[in-house]
């Protein structure tokens, strides 16, 4: 792992560990493992995609907090992504997360901070007879607009993502163990997450896309795979990000999880694939 | 790594877990999987233990009957598991109407019943399966005044 990269690991393990001290009276309200990760793009959700489930451990009389460091390297690329986010009573999720991505070739970087809002509509991952919902939007400001401005992005400076997302867990339903997943669909005009800007020659509609995550429960182990459609407005062939992972949580607040990813062709750069690992916290 | 394959691969394990899931629960119950009366006595036992020493959920079984408790909480257990038992006792929302049990606590309780099946040697596995079996209950228990 590069030098820079396990310099973040150990600052977040520091930040993590005071945190844990700090809220040690937190909220501590779901099973082990039933609320998920935080993703990508600093909302409550898996790896890449986002979940119908809040970032936190919050119950309805609650409030949760819910910081995460992730760090994604393929061939020709690499991002830094952290962030923090608080869920409130259950009930709606705020975050705020900032995109560092290294372009090797050019060796330049781009950044990118998105602002989230979740909010869920309805039921309980666990608990409730069909899938818990919630609705969210992102919005990304690109900090970096010259490279996407180059490739002819009709946005440069920030674009907003919708979604939708169901999400469930079934207690012992596989020999035993718990299966979880989650669906989403989103609006978005976003290439590349939004760090090469918003729409572009190929197409500048919204399109919708489809987003899934399913996994299996062990007691303190995850796995599984997800998948995440993507536009390609730029006319590059940008493609959909496929990936399988492990998460480990030794207990309620601190999850870690490693990933292989699958990306496709990124800004004309093909095959790009490689590993993603995150640390994160809930307290 | 061909990542489609590994998640078509990752989908079918799935659906043959399921249907094996699925031909075992005919050759045994839940209440034989976990081991029967004395499993649940045991569990009955270290649940009322786990309540006893935690003060936010003592306070709603302050004025229980401990004896007719675990005799009710026994027969429920066994009946739920698919056991040879007649749940005798009243019904959810009658036992917990007035407590207006809010989430935490019932997520609290939740937590309780699991340390009482970890402490009672119940496999990690069979206690998602009793779970699964209480969860439809959460709404004949939380916020009822």
């Amino acid at each position: 792992m590069p030098r820079t990269a396990s310099n973040i690991m150990i600052k977040s393990l520091i930040f993590l560990l005071i945190f844990t001290a700090s809220f040690a009276y937190g909220a501590d309200g779901k099973l082990l493992g039933t609320s998920g990760l935080v993703q990508i793009e600093g909302s409550g959700g898996g790896g890449l995609v986002p979940w119908a489930t809040l970032s936190g451990l919050d119950s309805d009389s609650e409030v949760s907090f819910s910081p995460f460091v992730s760090y994604v390297s393929v061939q020709d690329y690499s991002l830094k992504s952290y962030g923090i986010s608080g869920s409130f009573y259950d009930q709606l999720e705020v975050s705020i997360n900032r995109h560092e991505f290294e372009v090797d070739a050019l060796k330049t970087e781009l950044k990118q901070d998105i602002y989230g809002v979740k909010y869920r509509v309805y039921g309980d991952i666990v608990y409730s007879k069909w899938p818990q919902i919630s609705v969210g939007l992102m919005h990304k400001k690109l900090k970096t607009p010259a490279i996407a401005d180059a490739l002819g992005a009709t946005q440069t400076n920030s674009g907003t993502d919708f979604y939708i997302s169901a999400a469930k867990v079934h207690l012992g339903l596989l020999a035993g163990y718990n299966l979880v997943w989650n669906t989403t669909l989103r609006a978005s005009k976003a290439n590349e997450l939004g760090l090469l800007g918003f729409g572009g020659a190929n197409n500048d509609n919204y399109k919708l896309n489809f987003e899934a995550t399913a996994g299996v429960v062990l007691r303190h182990i995850a796995f599984g795979v997800e998948y995440r459609q993507k536009p390609d407005n730029l006319g590059l062939n940008e493609d959909d990000w496929m990936d399988v992972f492990i998460s480990y949580f030794p207990n309620k607040h601190i999850s870690l999880t490693l990933a292989y990813l699958d990306l496709g062709s990124i800004a004309g750069s093909d095959t790009q694939s490689g590993y993603y690992i995150s640390i994160g916290g809930q307290f | 790594m061909n990542l489609r394959l590994l998640s078509i691969a990752f989908v079918v394990l799935v659906i043959i877990s399921l249907s094996g899931c699925k031909l075992t629960q005919h050759e045994q119950s839940l209440f034989e999987e976990m081991g029967g009366h004395s499993t649940i006595t045991k569990l009955t036992e270290n649940f009322v233990d786990e309540i006893s020493r935690n003060q936010e959920i003592f306070k709603y079984f302050a004025r229980s009957d401990v004896v007719r408790f675990k005799q009710k909480f026994s027969e429920h257990i066994c009946m739920l598991s698919g056991g040879p038992c007649k749940y005798t006792g009243d019904n959810m929302v009658d036992v917990h109407t007035g407590m207006n049990i809010n989430e935490h606590d019932f997520n609290l309780g939740v937590e309780l019943l699991i340390n009482a099946m970890n402490r009672s040697d119940i496999p990690h596995t069979t206690q998602n399966k009793i779970l699964a079996t209480l969860v439809p209950h959460r709404q004949d228990i939380i916020y009822l005044e």
